[in-house]
């Protein structure tokens, strides 16, 4: 027998404060029932006594401290999973969205999830190939991997990410990635733009999604994301499938649960962010990666937009405390019309080295990957240099690498939306650009490397 | 240990701090158990009646009015054999245990002791009945792994007369050995307890003379760390700590290697834990696993529980140290730490100080620090043991003026500056050779000069010098170009070049360079000085910077990072090709002189 208060005592932002409580529980799932039968839900963020503190995630707006009637249920927030998830499009709470019939659920879950014991980790090794040279070439994406996109406002992340949905797939394998999509506060327009991407690929078939628009209910956004993972979770460890989860933009759900944390007036950290945002942040990243013993596996691209393109904003810095990496978008690339606008330099994959060379690229993966990082940092020095003394200033070396970090741009990072690159093309391609280096400078690599894969070996240099 | 079980009853619930009424006789830092799922939890603060607790596990589901006891004894770690080649979570209960009970999830209530109860050991006696033994005086042996001989020791304040020692197989719990001390008896068994936030005594601290040998280059050539000293390796993400933490752990010459990973990701840990086994140590060519410990708390794991898994694993690094072990712990990331106690801090609505961290992190992150050192150990030998303390710190933006990096910049002696320009550069270990310093030169110069060379010394002297002159010098050559700078100036710029790509650049996913001992590293430094000396007399004789440039030796210097520590001798072979080099250059120019004289 569930009790029923109407002891609501205060209501500020998305919390509300109920009196004369007893038996409630932390995290509890709560629900709130309005005169107009309208239900919304909450759960327990404190518990003082007889006090409970609630945290709405459709917002308190029409709650009044009379007639709202509050629920204890005993549990947590859960989220109905079956196979016929897949093909179907949620909202941030759950609810079908596309005017399809609910889910008959074969298992519930609660959707805070539980930490991965460590030692029941398999490490991420397997590589996948998205076709996208910035990314296979120098920052790999791993299956199992948490790697970021860090994104700026108007910089064209979404068709990145639609891009790397379409064309992930794992070396000599024709499985597909199962998708699970995660909208919070994004726009229609942006959402729209996923889900006709998806239809279009027949991608939707294997996919789910969890839409919280910019126009729903800010508080909602905190739950999405464990909409997602839930089910994602559902998807690779019980039917055993591989499953790539897209969250788009982290940044907006940071921002509901700063909003929560001033309704609750705590001591705030970093640019008024709570002092428990990482921890936060990291029940949602950690919940990717490959379990001993499962079949399947959880990849996550998460998108996060840097405010005012700063990555050391809070949001973007922690992220990339928790993320095996990230991938940078960069808006002078962008405004040169290259995309995908991947600025390599700052961009990583930690897990590269794990996931290419001998057996899983080429044995000569890594050591090209460096040369051409170093190249490239070298070449943009020698533009930068360029600025100031003028090109023609430039030894003969720096022009070199100053003509290199141009190729590198046009050829290499720029491709087309549709084109998608093997690895092998994308390894041919960067020892072709080296062909511009002289090979003195070539220290990241091997002579018989050299000797084996530059199809050139009398370069311009020499 | 007093005996009072006090019990009290939850009042508050704010996740992971739980406060209760009823506790007015419970003690300040006692172990609790919460509610009937008996979650772990500690004291962190009394006020009259009401105990605030923060709790080790998910809090989830606890409500007013759930029972809450006091174990009357402070958080503690079980001592004994079994601890190596473990993997605990932070208040040492082991994953794989966890798994065997509850699956890939890591669920709550669990109780696991940290050594196992059912393992039997073969224990040898070396002391003998009759003996008269003080704390930490050795009873025996008992061989816990290929690399580690672990010494049972006396626990700390229990002295006495042996009345009755024997070897054979035991668990940990069964009584090995009995003391007599004037009417009172001690059984004393393989395992000892010990409060996590207590050091461990010793009889004496000593100054540290040796370094810990990395083989990283950049670190022990230039920014050496002795044993039983303390580092601080700050850096923004993707800097590359995690690595040059991996680095330290896989080849420092330490005995035992303790890794903290302290609310970082749940991958890196995997790594270690699947890695480690592979690896092979380069002085006894057996797993590193073997000397091993891990304690994980990944970030998404319960937040106290991290704060205390660096005591936790500061408290069996000690351990090993009173066995008159060098010890190596590294802890990853103290941040996460900071960010513990930050979190408690703000729930107990203290009052912050700088960025929201408590007032007394820089006094914690001291005590801390200050548990590393190299000691004389207890128990009558005079055993010498040394603890070095090595920790990440992950600065938002890499801004060093974070109270984090501060705090422990006033206590640790060596700083490894991580850049990530370096790092975007895949200068790796991306640590920057202007800004980071090691204290630790003067104490260790001595062994430079008996174990590695008496020109050691000035060739890393030489080595810093030209790196610092680099630095002005490109400031220069930005505005007016290389070619304005003289053949003298030029040939600096190259030796430091040199000096970053060939010798403080380093690989660590490549074979061979993924360490390389201080043999090695003198004759690589050697070669890249010598030749710069060379060079330098020989542009003074009129040969050019460019002629000097194209050497084919230069192409030895830049591939001698790949040779092989057994094939050293290679590196005579090349300083032989130098000077023959360049002599050959000084005598044409010489002699085309004297023909146009």
């Amino acid at each position: 027998m569930v009790k029923e208060y109407r002891t609501v005592q205060d209501v500020a932002g998305p919390l509300l404060l109920v009196g004369g409580v007893s038996g409630v529980k932390y995290e509890e799932l709560v629900e709130v029932e309005l005169p107009g039968g309208d239900v919304r839900r909450g759960k327990v963020l404190e518990v003082n006594k007889d006090t409970a503190l609630v945290q709405l995630f459709e917002g308190a707006t029409g709650v009044s401290v009379d007639s709202a009637r509050v629920r204890f249920l005993g549990k947590g927030l859960e989220l109905g999973l079956s196979r016929d998830m897949l093909g179907r499009v949620f909202d941030g709470l759950g609810g079908p969205k596309d005017g399809g019939p609910a889910i008959i659920p074969e298992v519930k879950r609660d959707v805070a999830g539980a930490p991965i014991n460590p030692w029941a980790r398999n490490y991420p090794n397997e590589f996948i190939q998205t076709g996208i040279s910035a990314i296979d070439g120098l920052n790999t994406l791993v299956r199992g991997q948490k790697l970021p996109i860090f994104s700026g406002f108007g910089l064209p992340h979404a068709e990145l990410v639609a891009q790397i949905a379409r064309q992930a797939k794992v070396q000599g394998t024709e499985e597909e990635f199962a998708v699970v999509f995660a909208a919070m506060g994004i726009t229609f327009e942006e959402a729209e733009y996923f889900i006709a991407d998806f239809r279009r690929t027949g991608a939707i078939d294997r996919a789910v999604l969890f839409v919280n628009l910019a126009s729903d209910p800010a508080i909602e956004r905190i739950a999405t994301p464990r909409m997602a993972l839930t089910a994602a979770e559902y998807l690779a460890f019980d039917l055993e499938m591989h499953v790539l989860v897209i969250l788009t933009d982290l940044t907006n759900y940071c921002e509901a649960l700063r909003e929560i944390s001033a309704a609750r007036k705590e001591v705030p950290g970093r640019r008024g962010y709570p002092g428990y945002l990482y921890t936060d942040l990291s029940t949602i990243y950690e919940r990717a990666g490959r379990i001993k013993g499962k079949k399947g596996s959880i990849t996550q691209i998460p998108v996060v937009s840097m405010p005012d393109d700063d990555k050391t904003h809070p949001i973007p810095d922690l992220t990339g405390y928790i993320t095996e990496g990230q991938i940078i978008l960069e808006r002078g690339l962008h405004r040169k019309g290259i995309y995908p606008p991947i600025n390599v330099l700052p961009s990583l994959s930690r897990l590269r080295d794990k996931g290419i060379g001998e057996g899983k690229t080429r044995e000569d993966h890594a050591n090209l990957a460096n040369q051409l990082f170093a190249a490239y940092a070298r070449g943009k020095e020698a533009q930068e240099l360029a600025v100031i003394l003028g090109e023609g200033a430039l030894s003969p070396e720096d022009k070199a690498f100053f003509k290199f970090a141009e190729v590198f741009e046009s050829r290499y990072v720029r491709q087309g939306q549709d084109e998608n690159r093997s690895i092998d093309e994308t390894l041919a391609l960067g020892w072709e650009l080296l062909e511009i280096l002289p090979k003195s400078e070539l220290k990241r690599v091997k002579p018989e490397q050299i000797d084996r894969y530059m199809k050139n070996t009398v370069t311009a240099g020499e | 240990m007093a005996e009072t079980r006090v019990q009290g009853t939850i009042r508050k619930v704010s996740g992971p701090l739980v406060v209760a009424d009823g506790m007015r006789a419970a003690r300040m830092f006692d172990v609790v158990l919460v509610s009937e799922k008996n979650l772990i939890g500690e004291i962190i603060e009394i006020k009259g009646d009401l105990a605030s607790i923060q709790v080790y596990e998910d809090t989830g589901g606890l409500g007013p009015g759930e029972p809450v006891v006091s174990t009357g004894e402070p958080l503690s770690v079980e001592l004994g054999p079994g601890i190596i080649e473990s993997i605990y979570d932070g208040i040492q209960r082991p994953l794989d245990k966890i798994e065997k009970i509850a699956g890939a999830l890591i669920t709550r209530g669990i109780s696991v002791p940290g050594l196992d109860r059912e393992k039997k050991w073969e224990f040898v006696a070396t002391a003998k009945v009759g003996d008269e033994v003080v704390g930490g005086g050795i009873l025996g042996t008992v061989r816990e792994s290929t690399l580690v001989e672990h010494k049972i020791m006396v626990p700390p304040g229990i002295n006495g007369k042996i009345a009755k020692i024997v070897s054979g197989t035991f668990t940990v719990e069964e009584t090995v050995a009995v003391l007599e001390e004037g009417d009172k008896t001690h059984s004393l068994t393989l395992m000892q307890r010990w409060p996590v936030r207590l050091p461990r005594p010793y009889k004496e601290r000593l100054t540290p003379v040796e370094p810990l040998v990395t083989g990283q280059r950049v670190i022990d050539a230039f920014f050496p760390i002795a044993k039983g000293g303390t580092a601080c390796v700050p850096g923004p993400f993707g800097a590359g700590k995690t690595v040059i933490q991996h680095q330290l752990a896989k080849w420092a010459d330490a005995e035992i290697v303790v890794f903290v990973g302290c609310g970082e990701r749940g991958n890196e840990m995997t790594d270690v834990l699947l890695e480690f086994p592979e690896l092979k140590d380069p002085r006894s060519g057996e797993p590193l696993m073997k000397r091993t410990v891990l304690v994980a708390n990944t970030s998404n794991m319960p937040v106290a529980a991290r704060e205390a898994s660096i005591y936790t694993g500061m408290t069996i690094a000690e351990y090993f140290r009173d066995m008159g072990y060098s010890v190596a712990l590294m802890a990853d990331s103290t941040s996460r730490w900071a960010e513990a106690l930050r979190e408690m801090s703000g729930r107990l609505e203290e009052m912050p100080g700088e960025e929201g961290y408590p007032a007394y992190l820089p006094a914690r992150a001291a005590q801390f620090y200050e548990r590393a050192g190299r000691v004389r150990c207890i128990g009558g030998d005079d055993r010498i043991g040394a603890l070095s303390a090595i920790g990440a710190v992950s600065p938002p933006g890499g801004d060093l003026s974070d109270p984090v990096v501060q705090a422990s910049l006033k206590v640790v002696k060596v700083f490894w500056s991580l850049e990530d320009w370096l790092a975007y550069e895949r200068h790796f270990p991306a640590i920057n050779w202007l800004t980071s310093y090691s204290l630790y030169h003067e104490m260790l110069s001595e062994y430079f000069r008996t174990e590695v060379s008496e020109e050691w010394e000035g060739l890393r002297q030489e080595s810093m010098r030209i790196l610092q002159k680099e630095a002005e010098l490109k400031e220069i050559a930005r505005l007016v170009g290389t070619d304005a700078l003289s053949d003298r100036d030029r040939l600096i710029l190259a030796t430091a070049k040199s000096l970053r790509e060939d010798f403080l650049h380093q690989n660590a996913f490549d074979a061979v360079d993924t360490y390389t001992s201080f043999p090695k590293q003198f004759k690589m430094l050697g070669n890249i000085i010598g030749f710069d000396r060379l060079s330098r007399d020989a542009v003074e004789q009129g040969v050019t910077a460019e002629e000097l440039f194209a050497l084919p030796t230069q192409e030895d210097i830049v591939r001698s990072r790949y040779i092989p520590e057994a094939e050293i001798e290679e590196f005579d072979a090349i300083w032989g090709r130098i000077e023959q080099q360049i002599r050959e250059l000084v005598e044409k120019r010489v002699g085309s002189e004297e023909v146009v004289a």
